[in-house]
């Protein structure tokens, strides 16, 4: 390891990865650290990712592709079931992948382009001058480093401590912080090609359960719920065993995955001398399915596109970092978490009589859009009942 | 204090981002907690295991 480098990236999960990738590509010097012994593990995921946005930034590759999804199952409390077909669902049906064999492809590609990488190696402080972050205190395998960097990348996740160090709010309301529970179950009857969705505020208040096919008769079966929701014997654990209990007794669980995701606003502000924050750390989650890979990935190559231009031109303030942090804002990504961000909290407030309603108007349309936009014009033409609520959403997404 | 169960924490990372006063760390396979801690609970809320527990220890 070297004690200066353009580039210091905090963190090996598909942001790090991607923004290491693109800066060593860019022709700068990368150094990227990632805390854990092994790149990918342990998997903190539902790994479902869509086609298209995955698309952007690497072709699909057998060896880490454990299911191609053909439609999504939206299944109410009452269980009636609103089916999305790719044809109609667009990005939201896609892939389920292996994480830990496609985080480490990523790091690869990483470490190809140039990037120098560490593992089982952490940032334990930031170095600050003047109010300019220039690089991090390093601790690898016992040893204690000052690395310096121009710029610095905080791509430490959902449980992400760098930019807080460095005098950056990055708490999450308990509200917002979703607390996740996952098998990976075999020996189980299911459909490979589809994604269930249970929604209900008995099942999963303020969140949902899934089940994610994960190649032949295995799946990832998991559940999050809200922070405020999380009690004594109803925590995400207790609700997933009897949910895996009641449907799927002969189930045989070969992997145990457990985890936080933040579903609150991102950031104020993504960038400050010398830092630039991404993917769950700068807290780009999208708030209304909780995925985060293709975010990640997608603030991870603009943050690092943006440091190559500052540090070539010789000045890394927050001034001049901020071209990122208004990109990500202006973009579609950006346009989609406010958006999400609205609807997840309109949908936190309906009762399941509520949930029940919609999805059985939703259950006899046929949209050749499945747009959001869409989706609400007709519910509310079909369902006067509805109109009160369901305006509510409308005039936030004007 | 924040009693942390070793034998069912998952080392997630999910109450590190709660805690408003960021006492918790995540090292590696290793929750540790400062003394900054003021014993809300708030994590202990958050954990999908059960595995922090806020008890009247000094």
């Amino acid at each position: 390891m070297k004690s200066e480098y353009d580039l210091l990236v905090i963190g090996g999960g598909p942001g790090g990865a991607i923004a290491a990738r693109t800066a060593a590509e860019a022709g700068l010097s990368v150094c990227l650290v990632e805390k854990r012994p092994a790149i990918g593990a342990p998997v903190r995921c539902a790994e479902g990712i869509g086609k298209k946005l995955l698309h952007e930034f690497i072709e699909p590759d057998e060896r880490w592709i454990a299911s191609d999804i053909r439609r999504a199952r939206i299944i109410a409390p009452d269980g009636t079931a609103v089916s999305l077909e790719e044809s109609m669902a667009g990005s939201e049906v896609g892939y389920v992948i292996e994480r830990k064999i496609f985080d480490r492809e990523l790091v690869w590609n990483a470490a190809e382009a140039g990037s120098d990488v560490f593992v089982k190696t952490r940032a334990s402080a930031p170095i600050m001058e003047g109010g300019t972050i220039t690089g991090a205190i390093i601790e690898s395998c016992g040893e204690t480093r000052r690395v310096h960097a121009d710029v610095t990348i905080a791509a430490d996740g959902v449980e992400s401590k760098f930019a807080r160090w460095c005098g950056i709010n990055t708490t999450v309301p308990l509200r917002e912080m979703m607390t996740c529970a996952q098998y990976l179950l075999t020996n189980i009857d299911i459909d490979q090609t589809c994604t269930d969705f249970y929604l209900g505020n008995y099942v999963a208040p303020e969140g949902y359960l899934w089940i994610f096919p994960k190649g032949r008769r295995s799946a990832n079966v998991g559940i999050g719920i809200s922070g405020r929701k999380s009690t004594e014997g109803n925590r995400a654990k207790d609700r997933l065993d009897r949910f895996v209990k009641e449907r799927f007794p002969e189930g045989k669980i070969i992997e145990y995955i457990i985890g936080g995701d933040p579903v609150c606003e991102p950031l104020d502000c993504t960038v400050a001398d010398g830092l630039m924050i991404i993917g769950d750390a700068a807290r780009v989650v999208d708030p209304l399915t909780g995925g985060g890979i293709y975010n990640s990935m997608f603030t991870g190559r603009l943050a690092a596109g943006v440091a190559a231009k500052c540090i070539s031109g010789g000045l890394c303030s927050r001034e001049r970092l901020m071209e990122y942090d208004e990109t990500w804002r202006r973009s579609e990504m950006g346009r989609v978490l406010e958006r999400n961000y609205r609807i997840k909290e309109f949908f936190i407030t309906l009762s399941d009589h509520h949930m029940n309603t919609l999805a059985k108007s939703l259950a006899s349309i046929t949209l050749s859009d499945f747009s959001v936009k869409t989706l609400v014009k007709e519910l509310t033409k079909r369902n006067p009942a509805l109109l009160m609520k369901l305006n509510e959403l409308k005039t936030t997404l004007n | 204090m924040l009693n942390i169960h070793r034998d069912i924490c998952g080392y997630c990372g999910a109450c590190v981002s709660v805690c408003p006063e960021g006492a918790l760390e995540l090292i590696d396979a290793y929750l540790t907690v400062s003394s900054l801690c003021m014993n809300c609970g708030l994590c202990a809320q958050v954990c999908p295991l059960g595995a922090l527990e806020v008890t009247d220890e000094e």
